[in-house]
């Protein structure tokens, strides 16, 4: 099975978040990245189909060169190869024009199915999975939790708001995947080792399309000190009062 | 308190390659995971969470350095130290699982050992499928290991072995042990399975250190084993030495790590505890230690990193450990002794890492060669003259 995994680099969550000086971008001075959270769990189901199914994992990513680092950490956990789109204006990508540059590269490697994370956790938009289906012309199925995939086709569950819901679909298709999907695996030392044997081919992304433009980007407004009303059973009065004319949740 | 940020005050980090932060990272996330959860119960209750071996085992902790061929990853020393430095961030104990395993168990057998022996066993070190415990340290020779009591006596093709090893980490949960003894030739190495008719090994309890790791006393009585259960490649004290070096400079890395988890901890303490309506890290005292603390931590891993480079291109010499682990597990010690007066009262609670570093640093600074022990073998180095006795 020909199986690809779309990963997108993120800032690490241990970021602190500072705007940048034009008032649209990111500051990027000092910034380390990684994974993103759910491209990490969208690698790992490629890697258990290979294991299952045969095949090979092409890990694909667009951004600047230096994600082959991450490509690298993906490939130490048993994918086969990596793929740069490079585009250093990566993070100026709408998720449209994204979509757009992956759809181009994995028409060209011939997928039978395509792992993406849910949403990436810097942007949290979770629309270049769904846009990269529709492009292809192809079944997808969001948020899924569990799968089961044969040689042409597949069924999955997908958790929705208060409940979960099962689909049969044919391949090849677009599966992006929640968190309880699977627990992804460590890197062990022989797959670091193994990693850097494996190739990681670089071409330029095509030149971005994008249909939305960044107008700002601000931090959330810092939230007001507490205040203490009192102590114990008298302070409830004023405490209800507060609630009911101030904060109005009651 | 906030997720673990790793002091880097000269970063270091660029003199590491890709793959040796690749390590490091996995290794480190791994501790988080899977071992902090746990640390605190087991060290309370005095045991090592035995079923973490295979996890270590998974990731290939266990004799990185060991060629592929043999189950190893075939990695660098620098990327060993790295290991060592993550594991004892989580734990001296745990740090000493692996070290016992890899530098002391693996690697005489590896360095030491017949091509079966090599065969037989390092595969299945490598991947925690079997453990391993290291005899030499004995109830009245410790610094003086030459002085061992312990024999070995050709019967026919067998030999016979007769003694008592003391503070023997992982003694109680090894399936062989390597016990170095006395024989007519000279001191000799075995590979003595733990099952072995005659041989036993208690628990040492009551620490008040080193908690989440098994010691354990080696005896042997009449313990008969084949001819081919020898080291046949090494004869005398170096080569019970020649492991010490190795794990030796496992801990100059570890005892970094140790006061990594110390200084990480105070820091981001000290910033959020609010003291005479200011955080604590506002005054002066506390500001001086973690300064010292900051600066004795770096020059620690600056010694450590050199001693790995060295190591690496075959130019490291046992002085040039003497000095690493004798500087790094004091500063390590002594770290952890000013910035659990940072923590206050709640500094005496296993809630907090830093006491239960404090503690377990008493051991390291001790095995493998005590403080004292590593000033005199620098001093002998310097002078040519041995003021051991």
């Amino acid at each position: 099975m020909n199986i690809v995994a779309c990963m997108k680099r993120v800032p690490t969550t241990e970021l602190v978040a500072k705007v940048g000086a034009d008032g649209k971008h990111l500051d990027a001075s000092g910034v380390q990245y990684m994974v993103s959270f759910y491209d990490e769990i969208a690698v790992e189901e490629a890697v258990k189909t290979k294991e299952k199914h045969g095949g090979e994992v092409t890990v694909l990513t667009l951004g600047p060169s230096d994600a082959a680092k991450e490509l690298r950490e993906c490939l130490a956990k048993g994918a086969d190869k990596g793929v740069i789109l490079t585009d250093d204006s990566w993070s100026d990508r709408d998720a449209h024009s994204t979509a757009e540059a992956l759809k181009a590269k994995i028409e060209e490697l011939g997928a039978d199915v395509v792992f993406c994370g849910r949403v990436a956790t810097d942007r949290d938009s979770a629309s270049v999975g769904p846009m990269l289906a529709t492009m292809l012309g192809w079944a997808c199925v969001t948020d899924v939790v569990e799968l089961d995939l044969e040689a042409d086709k597949g069924t999955a569950k997908r958790e929705a708001d208060g409940g979960i819901e099962t689909y049969a679909f044919a391949l090849p298709a677009v599966i992006t995947c929640q968190k309880d999907l699977n627990e992804p695996r460590y890197a062990g030392l022989k797959g670091i080792m193994a990693a850097k044997k494996k190739p990681i081919d670089e071409s330029p992304a095509p030149a971005a399309s994008n249909q939305a433009e960044v107008l700002a980007l601000e931090l959330p407004p810092a939230r007001p000190d507490g205040r203490i009303l009192g102590e114990g059973a008298a302070a409830v009065p004023a405490l209800i009062d507060a609630l009911r004319n101030e904060a109005k949740v009651l | 308190m906030e997720p673990y940020r790793q002091l880097d005050f000269l970063q270091l980090d660029d003199q590491f390659t890709e793959e040796e932060l690749m390590v490091r990272d996995t290794v480190r996330s791994w501790v988080n995971e899977r071992f902090m959860p746990v640390v605190m119960e087991h060290w309370e209750a005095g045991t090592f969470p035995m079923e973490l071996a295979p996890e270590l085992g998974e990731l290939g902790v266990f004799g990185p350095t060991i060629p592929e061929e043999y189950g190893g990853a075939g990695m660098s020393s620098v990327t060993y130290g790295l290991i060592c430095q993550e594991l004892e961030r989580g734990d001296s104990g745990l740090r000493s699982f692996v070290s016992v395993q890899g530098s002391l168990v693996m690697y005489p057998i590896f360095a030491y050992g017949s091509e079966e022996q090599k065969r037989e066993w390092l595969p299945k070190l490598a991947s925690g499928e079997a453990i391993g415990c290291f005899g030499l340290t004995e109830p009245d020779f410790g610094s003086n290991p030459g002085g061992m009591l312990t024999t070995a006596k050709k019967d026919g093709d067998d030999w016979i072995l007769n003694g008592r090893k003391m503070w023997i980490t992982n003694g109680g949960v090894s399936q062989i042990a390597i016990v170095w003894a006395r024989a007519e030739e000279g001191i000799r190495g075995f590979i003595v399975p733990t099952d072995a008719k005659g041989f036993s090994a208690p628990e040492q309890k009551h620490k008040w250190s080193l908690r989440a790791s098994m010691t354990s006393e080696l005896v042997l009585e009449d313990v008969r084993v084949p001819a081919s259960a020898m080291l046949p490649n090494v004869r005398g004290l170096k080569g019970p030495l020649g492991c010490l070096t190795q794990a030796r400079y496992g801990i100059c890395w570890g005892a970094v790590g140790s006061a990594l988890a110390c200084f990480d901890e105070a820091l981001s303490y000290s910033k959020e505890r609010i003291v005479f309506d200011k955080p604590l890290a506002g005054f002066q005292i506390p500001q001086k230690k973690l300064a010292d603390a900051a600066t004795d931590i770096t020059l620690g891993q600056l010694l450590a990193l050199r001693v790995g480079r060295m190591k690496d291109a075959g130019k490291m010499e046992p002085h040039h450990i003497n000095m690493a682990k004798r500087n790094n597990c004091a500063m390590s010690l002594k770290t952890a002794r000013d910035l659990r007066d940072v923590l206050g009262a709640n500094g005496i609670t296993l809630e907090y890492h830093t006491g239960r570093h404090m503690c377990n640093m008493e051991s390291v600074i001790t095995y493998e060669g005590t403080h004292d022990i590593h000033t005199l073998a620098i001093g002998q180095h310097l002078t040519g003259l041995a003021a051991f006795r």
